[in-house]
């Protein structure tokens, strides 16, 4: 092959490129123009058009507010959300396959491993990331999985990227612990629930005791375990607990009043008993995908919870959760769909979907409503979000439509 | 004397009873009737007469008869009661560790007609369910065919007289990498199908005793029931319900149907749209699943929304099963709203979760559409069937309401809460 024909052919593909690519990659001026405009800014919107400049949001009104400069890509919809926060999730450290190469959100040696980052771990090209991607999700609060007291650290990432770098919004969220019979599960100790609940109040006692020592004259060496714990107590790392039953949800409640950290409650299929608890210590609420099943500690799960913690005045969002066998994910679009058909008003779904739960996340300053100057994740539809014949027809990362029609 | 008193409290107390129930008509009027065969009636009226259907159609056509009891369902939408032709719900089990082939193990003779499991699918408007033993073996028992009937024991639930008699259940095959194991089980994909060959080998060659001995007892066989089942299914009597993911899983159960002329309904199907074409010119039924994602097991990687309306488009009979508790029964019918978010065609979606399954479990005579003579199984919902904001309102069998949401009991099962299942299939976590 001599040298003028490579060059032909190497601007042939890179003409070949960008075609292809650019209907999916940067565009750095996109307008957005719906029927319905789900902005979760205050109002929402007919006939309304987003503006989408350098990754931001640029302006979000009516089209009689708004008229589209002629530089600006246009893609429509009947509606449009912003883009939708799966609150709890574990895809990208848990994998398709389903193999034990690329299951990484439980370590099984020690039941309390806090130390465990979930940036050494996630997958940004795993393909369940770009799946619920299709399905809406812009940013994934993921990480290590439930099933130990303390199974690790978790994240949050963006959808759309190819590495954890680019990807990462905040790479220590929380730490994950889960209270219940799941644990005994999965660790020959603890075998009990007491028996977890004090190992626990033992390792933050400790934790406690580090923390104090590193701040004086003969300062421990570090240790990774104590110094994430030790910021869970400094306030700085929430405490994400998951606990189904009730009894383990005040179980919870009570390790936070004696250690007086911040959490957030994870899964609670029996919040409905204890509703008033949970309000009272002012604790959100991730729940647990709609469609969980009916066995185990989830046994008394409901499709009625969502909307009797909306009613209840209880924060909460909507999360994919862990799935160890098939579907390997859940969908929150689909989760949130079944908790609308059965109690919780639509608005207040498309709320816990975008900004309540960037705001249980503390990221709400860069998603979650439709604002200007927020982070441009978009999604598109072609109905109602929630019927289950309506497709998402677009979604947008960043400014960048990474699926389009 | 004493006798004729008898007699006379007998007849006294027997006779108004039977006349009631002759003539306990039953008249929904008002309400869109979807029968699945036939257009949907926009103001239809059904009429009930001793748990059969006894007429359907348009409100000027159906005449009313004037002893019935005419229940005003105008709003609602009315269809046949769903068929699920391949769940898990009664808590029963199959065959054991002892074989990968149980051709003799009844999964009739395990199951708890108490269970909640099945309020649970009468809160997702199924009446009749094929109840199948688990997919850990090539073979891993007879299946049972199910009416949700109020029933005490399990007999009350069958679609038979006499199970003993008549065929009134399916046989559970499964090929791919859930009944690969140790020991009694095979290693790879070829040796479950050599073993799957021989049993049936030697199954033909029992038959062809049978038939030799032409009623001669001393020239028959030595009963073995194992055997009779394959028999039932070699003669056509008994449809194999075969368990099958990849493309060429699905071609060899395909294949192995072929060798020996049984009847098969391929169950999940999950790479169905590799070989919906195959599928079709086999014609061989495909009952396939909605599973939110892929993943979970390599086998369920490639699996796509798309294989319903893949395979309506290749000419397959295809209808979709819940496998509950994989998907859930309380929303069956969100696989058919799935399947046309996918592109199958709103008729063909809603055949698949009544009468295309009914076909694929020989039911299709008793249920499956509303027409006349047929069993009086449907469902009265809120709404369209496809869409989320429905719900099941009521589900009938033969005649008889068997879930009423407004019914607070009743409708716990239908939303899940507190103590609500009790009995489900978390027991082999024991």
């Amino acid at each position: 092959m001599n040298l003028s024909y490579m060059n032909i052919l190497k601007s042939t593909l890179a003409i070949l490129a960008v075609l292809l690519i650019a209907p999916f990659s940067a565009e750095a001026q996109v307008a957005v123009k719906a029927q319905t405009v789900y902005t979760m800014d205050g109002q929402t919107l007919s006939n309304g058009v987003v503006l989408v400049k350098d990754g931001k949001i640029e302006r979000v009104g009516t089209a009689s507010q708004i008229s589209i400069p002629d530089s600006y890509t246009v893609y429509e919809a009947a509606v449009v959300s912003p883009g939708l926060v799966d609150a709890r999730t574990v895809v990208g450290l848990a994998g398709i396959y389903n193999q034990d190469s690329d299951q990484d959100q439980l370590e099984t040696s020690n039941a309390i491993q806090p130390q465990l980052r979930a940036i050494d771990a996630y997958n940004a090209r795993e393909e369940l990331v770009a799946f619920v991607m299709n399905k809406g999700v812009t940013t994934l609060h993921t990480g290590h999985g439930p099933g130990a007291l303390a199974s690790g650290q978790t994240m949050i990432a963006k959808t759309g990227y190819h590495t954890v770098e680019e990807a990462v919004v905040d790479t220590t969220a929380m730490i994950a612990m889960t209270l219940g019979s799941g644990v005994s599960r999965n660790f020959k100790s603890p075998g009990t629930r007491a028996k977890g609940m004090a190992m626990l109040r033992q390792k933050f006692i400790d934790a406690k005791e580090y923390a104090e020592k590193r701040n004086s004259e003969n300062s421990p060496s570090m240790d990774l375990e104590m110094e994430a714990l030790a910021d869970v107590l400094a306030g700085k790392v929430t405490a994400l607990i998951t606990a189904q039953k009730a009894n383990d949800i005040m179980t919870a409640l009570r390790l936070k009043e004696e250690f007086n950290f911040n959490m957030v409650l994870d899964g609670a299929a029996e919040a409905y008993l204890v509703l008033d608890e949970i309000k009272e210590a002012g604790i959100p609420v991730i729940v647990h995908p709609t469609m969980v099943r009916t066995y185990g500690d989830t046994q008394n799960a409901s499709f009625e919870t969502a909307g009797k913690l909306h009613k209840a005045g209880i924060p909460f969002a909507f999360q994919s959760g862990y799935e160890g066998y098939v579907p390997k994910t859940r969908i929150i679009l689909f989760e949130a769909a079944i908790a609308v058909a059965n109690g919780l008003p639509k608005e207040a779904a498309l709320q816990a979907l975008t900004l309540d739960a960037a705001k249980i996340l503390g990221i709400d300053e860069r998603v979650g409503s439709l604002s200007a100057g927020k982070d441009a994740d978009l999604v598109l539809y072609d109905g109602d979000p929630f019927e289950y014949t309506t497709h998402v027809t677009g979604v947008i990362v960043d400014g960048r439509v990474v699926k389009g029609d | 004397m004493k006798r004729s008193f008898i007699y006379f409290l007998f007849f006294a107390l027997l006779f108004p009873l039977a006349s009631a129930a002759q003539e306990n008509v039953q008249v929904f009027k008002g309400a869109k009737i979807i029968p699945i065969a036939g257009d949907e009636i926009e103001s239809g009226v059904l009429v009930i007469k001793d748990g059969k259907i006894s007429a359907v159609g348009n409100e000027d056509d159906v005449s009313i008869p004037s002893s019935a009891n005419v229940i005003d369902a105008s709003g609602k939408v009315i269809m046949p009661g769903l068929v699920d032709p391949h769940s898990h719900i009664g808590e029963g089990d199959g065959g054991d560790r002892s074989s990968a082939l149980h051709p003799d193990v009844r999964i009739l003779d395990a199951i708890d007609p108490r269970s909640d499991s099945f309020n649970k699918a009468l809160a997702g408007g199924i009446t009749s369910v094929n109840v199948m033993p688990g997919s850990g073996h090539l073979m891993s028992g007879q299946t049972v065919y199910l009416k949700l009937r109020d029933a005490n024991i399990i007999e009350d639930m069958l679609f038979t007289d006499d199970p003993e008699v008549e065929v009134s259940g399916g046989l559970k095959m499964a090929n791919g990498t859930n009944p690969i194991g140790e020991g009694a089980f095979p290693g790879t994909r070829a040796k479950s199908a050599a073993m799957v060959r021989d049993l049936f080998i030697k199954a033909r060659e029992y038959r062809d005793k049978i038939q030799k001995a032409d009623g001669d007892p001393e020239k028959m066989p030595k009963r073995n029931p194992g055997m009779e089942a394959l028999v039932e299914v070699l003669e056509g009597k008994r449809i194999v319900h075969n368990h099958t993911h990849r493309h060429d899983d699905i071609l060899t159960a395909i294949r192995l149907s072929e060798e020996f002329g049984y009847r098969l309904v391929l169950h999940h199907v999950s790479e169905a749209w590799k070989v919906a074409d195959e599928i079709a010119e086999a014609g061989v039924p495909a009952s396939i699943i909605v599973l939110d994602s892929p993943g979970g097991k390599m086998e369920a990687v490639d699996i796509r929304y798309t294989n319903g309306p893949e395979l309506e488009e290749a000419g397959a009979l295809v209808g979709y099963h819940t496998d509950d508790g994989i998907t859930d029964s309380r929303i069956f019918l969100r696989s058919a709203a799935f399947g046309v978010r996918a592109g199958m065609s709103r008729q063909k979606a809603l055949e698949a979760v009544t009468i295309a399954n009914a076909k694929m479990m020989d039911i299709e005579h008793r249920v499956g559409t509303l027409e006349k003579g047929k069993d009086a199984d449907f469902v009265i919902l809120s709404g369209d069937p496809l869409s989320v904001y429905t719900h099941i309102e009521q589900t009938w069998v033969e005649g008889r309401k068997r879930f009423d949401r407004s019914d607070p009991e009743d409708k716990k099962f239908a939303t899940g809460g507190y103590d609500v299942f009790r009995g489900t299939f978390h027991s082999h976590d024991n």
